[in-house]
């Protein structure tokens, strides 16, 4: 443990390196050689139709899927077992039969933070999000969009380094796509890495500085937000672009 | 949550602590469906452990099966009705002595309508040689009890290879004796019963004795304790105690008083000789 | 028609007189099986839960045999038990045969696989909906097990009184190792059969009822408490 590695700062978690990494399913080509660089700080949104193999590049960035072929290198590599100092949030989050409190509580505990200090990181984490009033109900008895704020707060205590957000709002009504927005704007500015995946353009212009167009698992472009919109610089993303809603 | 955990917890220690709980002067008799389902033993058991404190723990099978309990060491003492087996059991060196205790008799049980036409006569091999010839049908235990040995027995002596004779008109039921006579309520068929069991039977049914009376049905019970040199954990003075007080006069005078309907059911017998 | 009346007659003046050797047999029942439920929960469940989110060789072949074994006769499981326990057995030395602990064993043994194999089902269709949240929360397969659990424990509910019935109703093992010793080792269905055997069909159908109420009671319980419940935590 003492072996010349200060435990109080460890090395970051970030850049988060890809190189040519390619999944398949049988015989299907779901990423097709896709090398990346994110750095600390970023803002990224993962744009593309459907199929494109968005929700597969997250889930391959987290680690929940391994690579068929290629690199996915962490500038400090995980302890197996330990705490993660990487979270995602899903389009549907998975809640635990127990009060809001005690899902936080619940994220923390697997994060190895000491009981004693398991409450009161949870009720600053719910007091983040706005449901302070909440932390006694059961998860599953609330709205939709607050148990998307219940996911994030979990998300807060753990305090990560880089967070996933695969579709958050998706199933969500404007109301409460904004509260999450706010929540993950404010997330950002705490100082996490964010990575969303969404289908809502305006919602890709408000929190994505950076855009990844994604097609067919190939990607095609990474753009600035603000120019991406304006110019993208391949055909099938001025396509996609024009084909979707503008908000 | 905590807390429903270690509630549940807590509840389980208590419940598993239920185990078998102290009761350390007892005895196991394996014993015969006849003198648990005739009620004795629950009329004379009470008298006994009021006397001395030890409790009888009755395990009912039939005789075969009651012997095979002994031999594994699982009961005490056997009080079984099958002379030839028990003989056998004492050859074995698993029994320390037999002890005549009692007897009753076996009767012939047959539909009132009696196709066989065996009503009324005393001759139960006479009885038993009518039926096979009119292939009424027969219900026989087929468990190697006491009473099935019995009916193999007569089988023999009217010269009837009961194996051969075998047709559908013979049911081996391979059951106890209550459910041989529920079987047979219900087809209408003849079978040995004894007479015990069938005094304490409720559903009776169509059926009524036939054939009694005959010297050939006699049934003699006999009791030993199991032999504590082979089976080290058996109860040997508890055992014998209980052997002591079946074959005392008090013993002998109680399980002459048990009675159905003023009606007697065993006939003590343990001074007599050569039974 | 007649003997369903009759037998209705003689479970109702059982009940009214609350015969104290009914009551005797009523509790014995309750507790053997209870105890045997708990015994096989705390096997069964961990052991169902741990073979649905692991993955290793053999885990079909397992799976298939904890299904079939849900069906196994327990006149087998008595007769295993008996052998065990008799005095001949490996473990005669304990002189449990013929005893409640006996019961408690041979009904433990008959239902712990039921309990693991309906467990494994629905912890295991749970694991699917659940296990990208959890690995993303850093939950090893090892500490998933306890949490989907806990976390079904309305549905479980179920399972534990399908295992609870499976033990209370069944006569051929208590039969075997219980030896159907009046005042000691008689309960409900080993009462039921000897009752049948003394031909008094009425009296045998009446403790069925009997039975039967008590176990409709228990499961009525077990609902109101999880539909409570589950509206709670959802």
């Amino acid at each position: 443990m003492t072996a010349g590695v200060d435990m109080r700062a460890p090395l970051s978690l970030l850049p988060l390196r890809l190189d040519q990494v390619v999944f398949e399913v049988g015989t299907r080509r779901i990423i097709d050689g896709v090398s990346l660089r994110l750095d600390p700080g970023a803002r990224i949104v993962i744009l593309g139709p459907n199929g494109a193999g968005k929700s597969v590049l997250l889930r391959l960035c987290h680690g929940l899927l391994a690579p068929t072929a290629g690199t996915i290198a962490w500038n400090a590599a995980e302890v197996a077992g330990g705490a993660r100092r990487q979270a995602m949030v899903f389009q549907r989050p998975v809640l635990l039969r127990r009060s809001a409190l005690g899902n936080v509580a619940y994220a923390l505990k697997l994060a190895g933070v000491p009981r004693e200090q398991r409450r009161e990181r949870a009720v600053e984490a719910l007091r983040k999000v706005g449901l302070e009033g909440q932390g006694r109900h059961s998860a599953r008895v609330l709205s939709g969009g607050e148990q998307q704020r219940l996911a994030l707060a979990r998300v807060w205590a753990l305090r990560p380094e880089v967070l996933f957000l695969d579709e958050p709002t998706a199933s969500l009504d404007p109301g409460a796509t904004h509260e999450i927005e706010n929540v993950i704007s404010a997330l950002h500015a705490a100082g996490t890495t964010t990575v969303m995946v969404t289908h809502n353009l305006g919602q890709a212009r408000r929190l994505g500085d950076d855009i990844l167009f994604l097609h067919q698992g190939r990607l095609l472009e990474r753009t600035p937000a603000d120019r991406f919109f304006k110019h993208p610089s391949s055909s099938e993303a001025a396509t996609f672009l024009e084909g979707e809603l503008p908000w | 949550m905590v807390i429903t955990r270690r509630t549940l917890l807590a509840l389980l220690a208590a419940l598993a602590a239920f185990g078998a709980q102290a009761q350390d002067r007892f005895i196991t008799v394996a014993s015969t469906t006849s003198t648990e389902q005739s009620g004795l033993f629950g009329y004379i058991l009470p008298i006994f452990e009021k006397k001395t404190g030890i409790q009888v723990r009755v395990v009912a099978l039939g005789t075969g099966q009651a012997l095979d309990l002994a031999r594994r060491g699982d009961a005490d003492v056997a009080f079984v009705h099958a002379r030839a087996a028990e003989e056998k059991f004492l050859a074995e060196g698993q029994g320390v002595r037999r002890f005549p205790v009692m007897f009753n008799d076996f009767v012939l049980i047959g539909p009132k309508g009696d196709p066989a036409k065996v009503a009324g006569g005393r001759d139960i091999v006479e009885a038993l040689k009518k039926i096979q010839a009119s292939q009424a049908p027969f219900v026989s235990r087929g468990d190697k009890s006491g009473t099935h040995m019995a009916e193999l027995d007569l089988w023999k002596t009217a010269g009837i290879e009961i194996d051969k004779a075998k047709g559908a008109w013979y049911r081996d039921t391979g059951q106890g004796m209550g459910p041989a006579l529920n079987t047979a309520a219900s087809m209408n068929a003849y079978l040995l019963a004894d007479r015990a069991t069938w005094l304490a039977f409720k559903n009776r049914g169509d059926l009524a004795i036939l054939v009694e009376g005959d010297k050939r049905l006699y049934n003699q019970y006999g009791v030993m304790l199991v032999n504590p040199d082979k089976h080290p954990t058996v109860k040997k003075d508890l055992g014998q105690a209980f052997i002591d007080w079946l074959v005392s006069p008090e013993g002998q005078k109680t399980i002459g008083d048990y009675r159905i309907g003023g009606e007697q059911l065993f006939f003590p017998n343990a001074g007599q000789a050569g039974v | 028609m007649n003997s369903v009346a009759d037998a209705a007659g003689a479970a109702f003046g059982l009940i009214v007189v609350a015969d104290p050797k009914l009551v005797g047999i009523v509790l014995l029942s309750l507790r053997v099986s209870v105890t045997a439920v708990l015994i096989g929960c705390v096997v069964g469940l961990p052991l169902g839960a741990a073979i649905a989110v692991n993955e290793f060789r053999g885990r079909r072949a397992l799976i298939v045999i904890l299904n079939s074994l849900m069906g196994l006769p327990s006149v087998v499981v008595g007769l295993v038990v008996y052998l065990l326990l008799s005095r001949a057995g490996p473990l005669g030395a304990l002189g449990i045969l013929f005893t409640p602990t006996a019961m408690v064993i041979a009904q433990s043994i008959l239902i712990t696989p039921t309990l693991a194999a309906l467990s494994r089902q629905v912890v295991g269709d749970a694991w699917q909906e659940y296990r990208e949240q959890l690995r993303s929360l850093g939950e090893t397969r090892l500490g998933a097990a306890p949490t989907l659990l806990w976390d079904l424990r309305f549905s479980l509910v179920t399972i534990v009184l399908a295992g609870f019935g499976r033990a209370a109703s069944e006569v051929g093992a208590v039969m075997i190792v219980g030896g159907n010793i009046d005042g000691v080792t008689r309960v409900m269905t080993t009462t039921i059969a000897l009752e049948t055997s003394k031909g008094d069909l009425p009296l045998a159908l009446g403790l069925g009822f009997i039975l039967l109420f008590i176990v409709l009671a228990l499961n009525a319980c077990a609902y109101v408490i999880k539909e409570t419940a589950q509206r709670r935590y959802g």
